[in-house]
């Protein structure tokens, strides 16, 4: 199986040989084993070529060994899974793993947008802006379409992604983001100190830079101090470590964002577990360990397959026990770099040459060159030779002005290390510059959070060792835990000499963002058409705006930015940083809130009965509402709606009405506290009655209305609207805390707590005789229009009876405690049985409140007063209540407002649709003319024509009028009649018999 | 963000809901249009310390007064609201 393998050293790595795993990438079969990633499987077999670059279709190899490749992006897996864009560096190695290579065509190795390399002059910074200027009107038809056919890198699937994502909360003292050696420390510290620590790790193996680089700790070999340190960690009992979970991202109170990919290392996820989980994590104090990102120099040919950091390089061959390369160069400007040529010959690979940019080499680097036999050059690389097989030959420009040439297969480079910056500044702090080490450091970070390690500017293992242990003990003292930390590990610090070098000049293409092919050249001229600002640099070049924002590129960017502008580059200063630090996918974000499970779903008591009759429901909030309940043979809705309406003006229905808002009102100045939040008086309501109330918002405009009943002296029963459930107990709530906290007067919502019906009809009377207990009078006299009371139902439970009226028919509304909402429905199925019981639903209770004229939800639209619903009488001029003030400005009182008034077309064959304008007839629609609109519609099976309510400028003085209706929406015009909003019973005879 | 509610305890976000400025006093009955005028619209734009209304809609219900730095989101102080059991609150 090995065999295919022909990179792959005969031992050592991190990989379990036992475990040999197959996987394709385009197309082709190849083995790696279990701990590679796919980037070290390929490596393993050979494969340089991996990817095509944005914009010009560039050969691309693997950079980098972690999260922040810019170049190894890969379509992984097939299917509804594809997932584009996923970087080889990151991605692990399972049996039948799957990977395409994005961004070309017909093939990685022939691709036809390569052509663009010709092109490449009018690709240049800013080409958008400069190149499709003009005809405005090409651009929809023919600029854009083609660009998207061009641009972008890989496919999205194209299909409903079938896993399953989590979200999920965490609390501890002590948040640790990283699991290398300064990572490590801060967890035994905070640990050992009895503080609950979660130590997250993007990785799926602990130890960072460890498992690559080795080194000795407390005496030990790395590998060794590890395994102690893991099983320490483990014996602790609040100590938690999570592999494979990166932290992106810091939020206001110690809230943290973090990714935790579950089950990516797997063809798919096991039966009922989740692809993906996203965390928030609350912490006291936070150690961010995230490291460093190495950075590589800009030299031209610096994107040519085999070309890879220095780094990344020694981890292939330590950590994966994979070679990139046979016969190895190494560029570098600093003496970390030199690790890559040691870990490269303590391998048995051959080591070109090292081209190191700085005056002077260590006397021990210099004998290791003598041992190795290689040269060491001190230049800087002006070109490669190379091209999709990757590196051939590295030109070299010596230092005094004499050329070389050095025959290599692979090129290390090192310019360096950015601490990785990131979280310490996603509160808008901006890192600050360090001489020492040439790169941006943290300076501060949001509240609760510190930096250490090689993530703080301190490289050496001794100083991330100490620096871990420090903010580990720190942080858990803070958080209130004063356990004996015990002794920090030691080991030795490396040296660090680095002569910085961002940009090596010379003819031909240099990347500096190798995700969007943004060249050294690009930043000049950036900066000649003045885009100096880091900020206008990053827009006009696209810079860092990558999937990988930057990681490889940005402090490069800045550098040759303030070389050319004559800046240094801590005046060039950085841009931005914004979470998250690595991509999100949005099903993520979403978790379970997709499809049916979006939100919550709220269920009426009968709805289980409602269903069983066939009802139609209709999403109303988060509630399912019976519509219709259509019956055979009826054709449509409209049938069955009308079918409903008449059944009840003639006999008597049901309807399930528990979705009001209910809220009890409660003490003795329960009467005094309504007064002040309706328009209307409640205080003088007397016990046993009911009273339509309508409230205002406080500047003036009508916020809800609904029924309230007082069913004792400090007892009333207030309902609200569905849709303002919610937020009127809020503003209730809000008037009796803040605004009269003087009122003894308590809310309590009760709207789940009760199942209430309409029973509307001539019929209702005989039907509630066959529920109610017989001692109850129900006689027009006994329990008149308005009346509200507690009775008792036969079989002794007690409800409450309001005889109210939305339909304008003789009706009554009946709860019950909410548990026996399904057995009421049942019963008035049964016992109105001989009477002809028709439930209806929704679209009937909306007919008959349209023929009724009754307002609702389109007319209470948040423009309109009490007036404009003609209620304006309902207004007390004896008492303050909310928005009484406001409701008497000016405009609120004019007499030009739109006000409602009922429409029907003339043609009473004719379809009347909501959200028609209403115009002068004869005139020609425009904005001067417009008068209102319709608001709401409905067949009204008693006019036997289409009829509705609609808000018209002096609307009520104009009845009988012809006005034009103009739907631009539907292309119609037709005639409209102003009337009488009260459509059916206008004196109001039916309710009160 | 998290907001410590006096009577539940830190909680985050989702579970409040923000009104705006707790420093305008609704006039008293007879008030001027002038005076509701300015308490129903009329708000300072401030850059730092403010006093917010939040409803812990889902908690306890109580309205808190909460103190928050529109710079830095720091939450410097959360009241409850005056009838929203503040004595049982100190207590």
């Amino acid at each position: 199986m090995s065999s295919s393998q022909s990179h792959r050293l005969p031992s050592g790595g991190l990989i379990d040989r036992s475990a040999p795993l197959n996987f394709r990438f385009d197309g082709k079969t190849f083995s790696g084993f279990q701990g590679d990633t796919l980037a070290s499987a390929l490596i393993a077999n050979g494969v340089k070529l991996v990817g095509r670059s944005f914009k010009y279709h560039r050969p691309r190899g693997i950079l980098t060994a972690g999260s922040e490749e810019p170049n190894a992006l890969v379509e992984l897996r097939t299917g509804a899974r594809r997932e584009p864009n996923t970087k080889a560096t990151t991605a692990e190695l399972y049996e039948g793993l799957e990977a395409a290579s994005q961004n070309r065509w017909p093939s990685l190795r022939h691709d036809v947008m390569s052509v663009n390399q010709l092109f490449a002059p009018i690709f240049v910074a800013g080409f958008y802006y400069k190149t499709f200027m003009w005809p405005a009107k090409f651009w929809e038809a023919i600029y854009e379409p083609a660009i998207r056919r061009a641009a972008g890198l890989g496919r999205a699937a194209g299909v409903a992604d079938p896993d399953h994502y989590d979200k999920a909360w965490a609390h501890c003292d002590v948040l640790i983001g990283g699991s290398g050696p300064a990572g490590l420390a801060a967890a035994l510290a905070a640990g050992r100190s009895g503080a609950r620590v979660i130590l997250c790790e993007e990785d799926f193996s602990l130890g960072g830079r460890l498992l690559a680089d080795g080194g000795t700790i407390d005496g030990l070999p790395a590998a060794e101090w590890l395994s102690r340190t893991l099983a320490e960690l483990a014996a602790l009992p609040d100590v938690r470590i999570m592999t494979r979970m990166t932290l992106f991202g810091v939020y206001d109170g110690g809230t943290y964002g973090a990714l935790e990919r579950v089950n990516d290392h797997l063809p798919s996820p096991p039966e009922h577990q989740v692809r993906q989980r996203l965390w928030r994590i609350v912490a006291r104090r936070c150690v961010v360990a995230a490291g460093a990102i190495e950075r590589p120099i800009v030299f031209v040919g610096n994107d040519t397959p085999g070309v890879m950091m220095a780094s990344a390089m020694r981890t292939y061959v330590a950590r994966y026990a994979a070679t990139p390369a046979k016969r190895i160069a190494l560029f570098t400007n600093n003496e970390d770099g030199w690790r890559t040529v040691e870990t490269a010959l303590g391998s048995g690979l051959q080591i070109a040459a090292v081209i190191d940019a700085r005056p002077d080499v260590s006397p021990a680097h210099r004998s290791l060159a003598s041992k190795g036999g290689f040269p060491v050059l001190h230049g800087s690389v002006s070109g490669v030779d190379g091209g999709k097989d990757g590196v051939r030959k590295i030109a070299v420009s010596l230092t005094g002005g004499a050329r070389a040439e050095v025959e290599a297969d692979g090129l290390a480079v090192s310019g360096g290390w950015n601490p990785a910056v990131g979280l310490t500044s996603y509160h808008r702090g901006r890192p600050k510059w360090s001489d020492d080490i040439a790169a941006f450091v943290p300076d501060g970070a949001p509240p609760g959070m510190v930096a250490a390690g090689a993530a703080n500017g301190a490289f050496g293992l001794g100083a991330c060792l100490a620096e871990g242990f420090t903010a580990g003990s720190a942080a858990a003292h803070d958080a209130g835990h004063s356990g004996k930390a015990g002794t920090a590990p030691v080991a030795d610090d490396e040296a660090f000499s680095l002569t910085p070098l961002w940009h090596v000049a010379g003819k031909g293409k240099a990347f500096v963002d190798y995700q969007h092919d943004v060249t050294a050249s690009d930043i000049e001229l950036a900066q000649r058409e003045g885009f100096e600002s880091v900020e206008h640099l990053k827009r006009y070049t696209t810079l860092g705006m990558a999937t990988d924002q930057g990681k490889t590129s940005n402090v490069a960017g800045l550098a040759i930015m303030a070389a050319v502008s004559g800046r240094s580059i801590p005046e060039t200063g950085t841009t931005i940083y914004r979470p998250p630090y690595v991509p999100v996918a949005i099903g993520a974000f979403a978790g379970h809130h997709r499809d049916e499970t979006f939100h919550a779903t709220r269920l009426t008591p009968s709805h289980h009965w409602a269903a069983e009759q066939g009802a139609v429901f209709v999403d109303t909030g988060l509630w399912k509402r019976a519509q219709w309940y259509p019956r055979t043979g009826e054709k449509d809705w409209l049938e069955s709606v009308t079918r409903e309406v008449k059944a009840v003006r003639g006999g008597v229905g049901f309807c399930d009405v528990s979705t009001l808002g209910k809220i009890d009102v409660h003490g003795p100045d329960a009467g005094a506290f309504l007064d002040r939040v309706y328009i209307n008086t409640f205080s003088n309501l007397a016990v046993g009655k009911a009273r339509y109330g309508l409230m205002l918002r406080e500047d003036g405009i009508v916020y809800d209305d609904g029924t309230t009943s007082r069913l004792a002296e400090d007892h009333y029963f207030l309902t609200t609207t569905t849709a303002k459930a919610g937020l009127v107990m809020q503003h209730l709530e809000f008037c009796r805390q803040v605004l009269f906290p003087e009122l003894d007067v308590q809310l309590t919502s009760v709207s789940d707590q009760w199942a209430q019906f309409s029973i509307a009809g001539p019929k209702t009377r005989d039907l509630l005789r066959e529920i109610v207990d017989p001692a109850e009078d129900l006689s027009n006299e006994g329990f008149p229009f308005m009346g509200a009371r507690e009775v008792a139902l036969r079989g002794g439970i007690k409800a409450r009876l309001f005889r109210i009226s939305f339909s304008g028919e003789m009706a009554f509304e009946i709860s019950v405690p909410a548990r026996f909402g399904d057995a009421m429905a049942r019963n008035l199925m049964l016992a109105g049985k001989p009477f002809g019981v028709t439930p209806y639903g929704t679209e009937a209770l909306g007919v008959m409140r349209v023929e009724k004229g009754h307002v609702a939800g389109p007319e209470l639209s948040g423009t309109t007063t009490a007036a404009d619903l003609g209620l304006g009488k309902m207004m007390s001029t004896k008492k303050d209540f909310i928005g009484r003030v406001m409701a008497g400005r000016e405009a609120l009182v004019a007499p030009d407002r739109q006000v409602v008034v009922g429409v029907k077309p003339t043609d009473k064959a004719r379809r009347l649709r909501s959200g028609a304008h209403i115009i002068p007839k004869g005139q020609t629609p425009g904005p001067g003319n417009d008068q209102g609109y319709v608001t709401s519609v409905c067949f009204s099976p008693t006019s036997d024509q289409w009829i509705g309510l609609g808000l018209v400028e002096r609307g009520r003085e104009r009845t009988g009028e012809i006005v034009q209706a103009h739907d631009p929406l539907r292309g119609e015009d037709y005639e409209v009649e102003l009337c009488n909003p009260v459509f059916y019973d206008p004196d109001g005879v039916r309710q009160r018999g | 963000m998290r907001i410590a509610c006096p009577f539940c305890g830190e909680r985050e976000l989702g579970e409040f809901t923000y009104l705006g400025d707790a420093k305008p006093v609704r006039p008293a009955a007879g008030a001027s249009e002038d005076e509701v005028f300015d308490y129903v619209y009329l708000r300072d734009n401030v850059a730092g310390e403010t006093s917010e209304h939040w409803y812990h809609g889902g908690g306890c219900r109580a309205w808190l007064k909460v103190g928050r730095n529109t710079l830095t989101h720091e939450i410097s102080s959360v009241e409850p609201a005056a009838g929203a059991g503040a004595r049982q609150a100190a207590k």
